[in-house]
This record gives C-alpha cells, sequence and structure tokens, in this order.
C-alpha cells in the first residue's frame, strides 16, 4: 500500500508536459504505465485459473477481498512467457473496461521505478516493422537512449472482452 | 442522495401509501362489505391528505380532501363498493400519485374524477343528495349512553393527556383543539395539574392535558378521528354531563367570562357533511388504526446500498473467519480453537441474519400485478381470475426489484396472447372467465417463479412462419417444440397479428431473457395447444452469500453451492471402459448422466484412482459432476466475475477461500444443462 500512495504522490508532482509513468519489464522490452492508474503492486500470490478462459486472462487473483482477474499482456504481444521469479510482480490498475472502470492485475517481469516521460519525446507507433500489433501501442516514448512501448490499454482490454463473446456464445449453443 | 429531503421522505411515503390504497381497493373490490378494508383505505387517504398539507402539496391535500369527503359515504356505510366506485376510485389515486411525483406540472383531469366519484357515491344512496340521518342498522357503539340516532344535544366531557412522545412526533394540539371545536360549541380547558417543576420539565413532552366541553349528539365517532392516530397511548375519558354537572361546570369556572373564554371555532364548511352523521356503522375504527399504527411504527427504512454495505462487510468478515478457523485447525491451543469455534457460530448467525433482511417476500412483488390484471381486463374486455400463490416464497430484495419488469412482460403477454377472446373460449367449451396464474416456489438452490394462463397456448406453427419471416431460421431448420417457443425470446420477434397498445411491437420477451440471463437465471417455456402455456423463471435465492461444498479437479478448487447437491456417490470402477456414448450413472435404477469435470475444465495430468460424483439437480433434471475430491462445506461469499470473464458460462462467480486463494462458484443449472446436451448430442461435441 505504501508504495501505492508514494506513485500516487510522484504522480501528483508531475509536470505537466510529461507522462508520469511506472516501468516494467516484459521478456526482454520496457513498458510503461501511467501511474494514476496503478493502485498497488504486489508481490506473486496465488493464481487461480481460470478453464476455457482466454489465455490473455486465464487467472483470477485476491486483492485485498476482491476477485480480481489477472492479465498477462505478455500474451497479447505474443512474448515469451518465461516462468515467474523472484522479480516478478503483479501491477494492480485500474482500466477502463467498456466505459466502467474495472481492477485488473497484470503480471510483470520485473518492475523498475516511476518516471517522467517527456511528452515531447512520445512518438507514435510506426505502423510497419513492428512485431506487435499497432493498434495496442498508444506511443513509443525515449529514455537514457533506449524505448520505452507505452501500451493502449483500453484498447487492448476492449479487445480482449471482445474475444470471450465468441467463447461464450458456443458455449451457450452447446448447452441449450 | 440526501435523507433528510423533508419533500422526498413524504414522497416515499406516498408512495407506499398510495400501494397501499391500491391494495385495499382492491381487495374492496371482492370483499365490498368488509369495514375493516374501508377503514384501512380511508387511513391511506387521511394520511396522504395530512402529510401533503404538512409538506406543501396543498393540490395534493386539497383533492385528497374531496376523495376522502365523497369516500367517507363508503365508510359510513350509506353507499357500498362496487366496481364502478372503485374504478374511479383506483383513477383517483393515479392522480394523486401523478400530483405528487409531478408537483409542478398542471394536470388536468382532477374534477372530472372527482364529479364522477361523487356521482356514483350520491346516485348510489338515494335521491336527496343531502346526507341522510337513516335509522342506524345496529347501535353497536361502545357509548351505551348513546341515545337513539335523533338525540337531543347534550354537553359531553372529554379530557385527555397526549402520549408523551406525541410532540416529537409532530402533533399540534392547537390543531386538535380546533379539530374538536367543529364538532360542535366547545368549551376548552387547560389541565395543568401535571407540569413538573421547571427544573424537571422536559419542553418535549406535553405536559399539559386538556378538559374539553362539546355540545354535540353523539361526538364519540368524530372524537375518534380527530385522535386517530394517537388513540394508542394516549389517556382519554369522555363522558356525558347531565344538566346538574353542567351547572356545576359553569359554577366552577365562574370567575372567567363564560363565552369570551371559549375557544370557539365555527364549523368549517368542508367538514360540515361529516358532522351531523350518526355514528353507528363505524364501531372501531380506533381500534383497526391502532394495529396498523404498531405494525408500521415497528419496521425500519433503510437505504438500500446500507444493507449492501453490511453484507459486504459480513462477507469480509465470513472470509476472515474462515482464516482464522483454518489456522485454529491446525494448532493445538485449545483457547484459540475455542474462540475459533465461537466466532464460527457468531458469524454464521450474523450471516444468516443479515441474509434475512435481505431477504423479502415476493408477495410484495405480487401485490403490484393485481392492479394490472385488474386494468387490462376491463382494457381488453377479458374477463381474468388471477390467482397468485407462493406469496411468502422470500428472495432477495435486489432480485425481486429486477424482477418487476420481465413479469409484468410475462403476465402481459399471457394475457394479450394467451387469454383468446370470450367467444373464442366459449367455442372453446372454455369457462369465459380466463385464469392467469402466477406462482413461486423453492426448488433446490433455485426459486422457480412461473406465469400460467389457461389461453390457446403458442402457436407453434406462426412462431416458426414469423421466425421465418424475420431471418431468425431458414424453411428448412429442424427444430424441436421447446426450440421454437424459445425463439419468442429473440429480438424483434412477435406474432401478435395487430399491434395493441399492450403487445406486440415484439420488444419485451428480449428484454425479459436479457434481464433473467442477468440475474443467472433461465426461463423454460412449455404450452399445450388450446390448454395454455406457463413461462417459468428459475432464479438463484439470492446474489450474495451461499453454503458450498468445496471440490478440487486437478489443481484447482471449485466451490458447488450446497442446496443444489442432492447426493455424492463413489464412481464405478471400470466404467471408463464403456465411457464414449454411455455417460450414465445408475442411481437407484434412474439413469443419470454425468460429466467429467476434468474434460469440460480440460485439465491437464492424472486423475485420481477414485473419483466422486456430486448429483446436483436444478430443476426438473439432474447430472453427476465427476471430480477428483470432495474437500468439504463452507460458506461461501459471491463475488462477481470481471467482464473478462463473464462469457465463461461454467461459473456463476468467484469466491475466496480460507487461505486468500480465489475458488470459482460452479453455475450448476448451466452445467445441468450442458450435462443433457452432452449426452442428447451423443457425445459429438465438447459440453463446455
Amino acid at each position: 500500500m505504501s508504495q501505492a500512495m508514494k506513485l500516487v504522490e510522484l504522480a501528483e508532482t508531475a509536470p505537466a508536459d510529461a507522462m508520469n509513468a511506472l516501468t516494467i519489464r516484459l521478456d526482454d522490452e520496457l513498458f510503461a504505465v501511467e501511474a494514476h492508474h496503478v493502485r498497488e503492486i504486489l508481490e506473486l500470490v496465488p493464481i487461480t485459473e481460470v478453464p476455457n478462459a482466454p489465455e490473455f486472462v486465464g487467472g483470477l487473483i485476491n486483492v485485498r477481498g476482491r476477485v480480481v482477474p489477472l492479465a498477462d499482456l505478455r500474451v497479447m504481444f505474443g512474448m515469451n512467457r518465461a516462468e515467474p521469479d523472484e522479480d516478478t510482480r503483479i501491477v494492480v490498475m485500474e482500466v477502463d473496461m467498456d466505459g466502467e472502470p474495472a481492477i485488473v492485475g497484470i503480471l510483470a517481469d520485473k518492475v523498475h521505478d516511476v518516471t517522467d516521460i517527456e511528452a515531447a519525446s512520445i512518438e507514435e507507433a510506426p505502423k510497419v516493422g513492428m512485431r506487435w500489433r499497432p493498434e495496442f501501442i498508444k506511443g513509443i516514448g525515449k529514455r537514457n537512449g533506449g524505448f520505452i512501448i507505452i501500451p493502449n490499454m483500453e484498447r487492448i482490454f476492449e479487445i480482449s472482452g471482445a474475444r470471450t463473446a465468441p467463447v461464450a456464445a458456443s458455449e451457450e449453443r452447446s448447452a441449450s | 442522495m440526501n435523507i433528510s429531503d423533508p419533500t422526498e421522505t413524504f414522497r416515499q411515503e406516498a408512495r407506499e401509501l398510495l400501494d397501499e390504497l391500491e391494495a385495499g381497493l382492491l381487495d374492496l373490490e371482492q370483499d365490498p362489505s368488509n369495514s375493516d378494508l374501508v377503514n384501512s383505505t380511508f387511513r391511506a387517504l387521511h394520511t396522504i391528505k395530512g402529510s401533503g398539507a404538512m409538506f406543501g402539496f396543498t393540490a395534493v391535500a386539497e383533492f385528497v380532501h374531496e376523495f376522502e369527503t365523497a369516500f367517507d359515504q363508503v365508510r359510513k356505510g350509506q353507499t357500498q363498493a362496487n366496481a364502478a366506485l372503485i374504478g374511479v376510485a383506483l383513477d383517483a389515486k393515479d392522480h394523486i400519485h401523478l400530483l405528487i411525483e409531478t408537483p409542478e406540472a398542471k394536470i388536468l383531469g382532477g374534477d372530472e374524477i372527482l364529479a364522477s366519484l361523487r356521482a356514483i357515491v350520491n346516485g348510489e344512496t338515494s335521491a336527496p343528495a343531502t346526507p341522510k340521518t337513516e335509522p342506524a342498522p345496529a347501535p353497536a357503539n361502545k357509548k351505551s349512553a348513546a341515545p337513539a340516532p335523533k338525540a337531543e344535544t347534550a354537553t359531553w366531557r372529554l379530557e385527555f393527556y397526549l402520549p408523551s412522545d406525541a410532540l416529537i412526533y409532530g402533533t399540534n394540539p392547537v390543531l386538535l383543539l380546533e379539530e374538536l371545536a367543529e364538532i360542535g360549541p366547545a368549551k376548552i380547558t387547560a389541565l395543568t395539574d401535571r407540569v413538573p417543576d421547571l427544573t424537571v420539565l422536559d419542553p418535549e413532552t406535553p405536559h399539559i392535558g386538556w378538559r374539553v366541553d362539546i355540545e354535540a349528539d353523539d361526538p364519540t365517532a368524530a372524537i375518534d378521528d380527530v385522535f386517530l392516530f394517537l388513540r394508542d397511548n394516549m389517556e382519554l375519558s369522555l363522558n356525558r354531563l347531565d344538566a346538574a354537572d353542567t351547572l356545576a361546570l359553569d359554577a366552577e369556572t365562574a370567575e372567567e367570562p363564560a363565552p369570551a373564554a371559549k375557544v370557539e371555532v365555527q364549523p368549517a364548511p368542508a367538514a360540515a357533511p361529516t358532522t351531523p352523521q350518526s355514528a353507528a356503522p363505524r364501531a372501531k375504527p380506533a381500534s383497526g388504526a391502532d394495529t396498523a399504527d404498531r405494525a408500521a411504527a415497528s419496521s425500519l427504512r433503510v437505504p438500500a446500498e446500507r444493507l449492501d454495505e453490511l453484507m459486504d462487510r459480513v462477507g469480509e468478515l465470513v472470509i476472515a473467519q474462515a482464516r482464522l478457523s483454518q489456522i485454529a485447525g491446525l494448532s493445538a491451543d485449545t483457547a484459540l480453537k475455542t474462540i475459533a469455534e465461537e466466532l464460527e457460530r457468531l458469524s454464521s448467525g450474523l450471516r444468516d441474519t443479515t441474509m434475512g433482511i435481505r431477504m423479502v417476500p415476493i408477495g410484495t412483488l405480487f401485490g403490484r400485478f393485481r392492479r394490472l390484471i385488474h386494468d387490462l381486463s376491463s382494457e381488453l374486455g377479458k374477463p381474468i381470475e388471477f390467482i397468485t400463490t407462493g406469496e411468502d416464497t422470500e428472495l432477495d430484495k435486489t432480485m425481486i426489484e429486477r424482477l418487476a419488469d420481465p413479469l409484468v412482460h410475462l403476465i402481459r403477454n399471457s394475457i394479450d396472447h394467451g387469454l383468446e377472446s370470450a367467444d373464442k373460449r366459449a367455442a372453446a367449451g372454455k369457462p369465459a372467465k380466463g385464469v392467469v396464474r402466477l406462482s413461486a416456489v423453492y426448488s433446490g438452490a433455485e426459486v422457480a417463479i412461473s406465469v400460467t394462463d389457461d389461453g390457446a397456448g403458442l402457436d407453434a406453427v406462426r412462431i416458426r412462419a414469423k421466425a421465418e419471416e424475420n431471418g431468425l431460421i431458414t424453411p428448412d431448420t429442424k427444430l424441436t417444440d421447446q426450440e421454437l417457443y424459445h425463439l419468442i425470446f429473440a429480438p424483434g420477434f412477435s406474432t401478435a397479428k395487430e399491434v395493441t397498445s399492450l403487445s406486440g411491437r415484439g420488444v419485451g420477451m428480449d428484454v425479459v431473457k436479457r434481464t433473467i440471463d442477468g440475474l443467472r437465471g433461465t426461463i423454460d417455456v412449455t404450452s399445450r395447444p388450446g390448454e395454455g402455456s406457463t413461462m417459468t423463471l428459475r432464479l438463484p435465492l439470492t446474489l450474495a452469500i451461499i453454503d458450498g461444498m468445496l471440490v478440487r479437479v486437478g489443481n484447482g478448487r471449485y466451490t458447488i453451492p450446497l442446496a443444489a447437491v442432492e447426493e455424492c456417490v463413489e464412481l464405478p470402477e471400470g466404467i471408463e471402459a464403456h465411457a464414449k456414448g454411455r455417460n450414465f450413472l445408475d442411481i437407484r435404477g434412474a439413469l443419470v448422466p454425468y460429466l467429467r469435470l476434468r474434460e469440460v475444465f480440460g485439465t491437464k495430468g492424472e486423475s485420481e484412482p477414485h473419483q466422486k460424483v456430486v448429483i446436483v439437480s436444478s430443476g426438473e433434471g439432474r447430472v453427476g459432476l465427476v471430480v477428483d475430491q470432495i474437500i468439504g462445506n463452507n460458506q461461501t461469499v459471491i463475488k462477481q466475475l470481471s467482464k473478462l470473464h463473464s462469457g465463461i458460462k461454467s461459473f456463476s462467480g468467484a469466491t475466496i477461500l480460507g487461505d486468500g486463494s480465489v475458488a470459482l462458484i460452479l453455475d450448476t443449472a448451466h452445467l445441468v444443462a450442458a450435462g443433457q446436451g452432452y449426452v442428447d448430442r451423443n457425445l459429438t461435441g465438447r459440453a463446455a
């Protein structure tokens, strides 16, 4: 909790023309998520597998008495999914899902720090030459000569929500 | 929301009173001579008038006053309640409702309603419109002193002390005295003998008593009226004074110049018709009011969200308690074990009580439909008998609220589409009165609510034609009658040949389906041509906490709602060998299909050598669920799954176990249906 509080404080002191972001590592890429969406960062907790759920949101975790879906962005970005180790964390975030705020957990191979990414340094994702689907990326920032990927959370969760729909329909058919 | 907003409070209260009024009127239609009903109806009116005036709803107060005046004739037994009167009275009730909900809007039609109300009431009595003193049927009055109806005016001495909480509840003694003075010329004296010393005086308690000497025929009934809502706890004595007493009285108060000291109020013109009445037919309005008031006082109005909050807290407590029990179970400390057991007992009691608060008998909902049926019946010219059963079946409050609209749709459909017109019924040899039944009954972990009519039944041919026309199915689609019936829940579907104001627009049934799905319920349709149809809604009992049976499948733990569990058996060994195509267990002679949850969930790894089967039921159907291990029972706080998982129908939610991990709750209704389908299709595909 104290870590989350610190994040909020930092977020409030951020300069207006910069994005205050939490940087996390997925596979071998650095990602930045908006700090004010982050509620807390948890060590790895027991994950309950949801049978027949999409791979992207295959689990549930208990966050202070709340049942929260656990998403693995690595699935969406087609990344290598390493087994969790001592660096693995769960970032609990508030995201917009079909216009309603929802709490989700996101697996991170490692959580780095909270930083300001200057708005000027953020560029639009190139339409070609990327191994990821461009609609999942809001932009690419630069820091210390390296790139930071800023994922488009709303879009990612919207897509995954839509993806479960066909599963539901086929289940319903088989049930009746 | 602002609880302290007095206008909103008044509206809320008025809504309930109007419901009461409506119920009373409808009951009265069935039982016109029941004076208790007349009185309760009158009381509801009276209260609306009183509080309406208090909160500045003058239009309401005026209208209700006129309504009340007309209705008073019924109360006095001068006219009987009949269908026409009830009809107009219901219109009047609707008018009041409009006035209260939209006080700023100009709402017309009030005068017409009142005029027809008066016409009916007076037309029924006799030619002279003036209230007449008819010979009282039976002077069953408690005042034996009351002489025959035509009595000479006497002086009556009334002494009263208000109940100690009267001022707190907003009683204004001055208004009471004014009302008393309207009965007849009155002399009012304050009795100050009980006023305590200033040091101990509680200004919120009425200490002053009043002596009122009234000149009237028999003011008993009128006085009862004045104290209608106070009678319970107050001291009141009423005696007839004879001439000697009157003289003595005058002597007593001789120092005051007699006429000037009287608090004299001329009878107000509006109240005039009520005063010179003989009071015989209403022997006990006060006692009726007493019981009703007492019942009202013992219930408490609480915002629903506070209950939800309480439920959440209890949910957390139950989880914490389960963790404690688990730790205590591992420990050797007997003191810890004792307190853990104690806490378990307490929290389970608290859970049940909290659940109980949220549970509301479905009768509250059924009551609302009587008006709907009444209106539909007269609008469509179809006489209808409405029968309800299982009103005391209790359901979660939230659920009941969300059920109102779907049930309205189903009932409308039954009446509009289901019941035939009178000629058609006669031709089919059915009684002219159509029957619509609404029933609720517990069934396992569910409640089944059904709407049944004895009409023509669903027309399979027409449904098919309509579905083909709308492109829902192709002419060569093969469907069973059941599947065909379910098409009526498809969006945009309607079989009514003519669009009436009530139904036939093709909206509704799909909304019904969606609402019921949202409550994790199901809809069954059965129909027999010429005999009628039944729509059955099956709903889980609650949305909050259930008793669950914890099972293990592979490494995953799952909770099965205990109320759905019928029994547990071992999976006979060797059944594997001929599993393909014959997924049945022989349970005491009955064949029960079973599902291997390992297959349904795609669980990896080796299964246990001795698998168990949990037999669960839903509605008529049963299915066996094959699990690796049965762990035990637990209290389960249901947490909704997020939208990301809402598409997975095998689970109705999730819960948090004692060790803090999450377990999924199996949706037994869905699995039973899947199990039936699984067998029907002879393993042509995976069930879930």
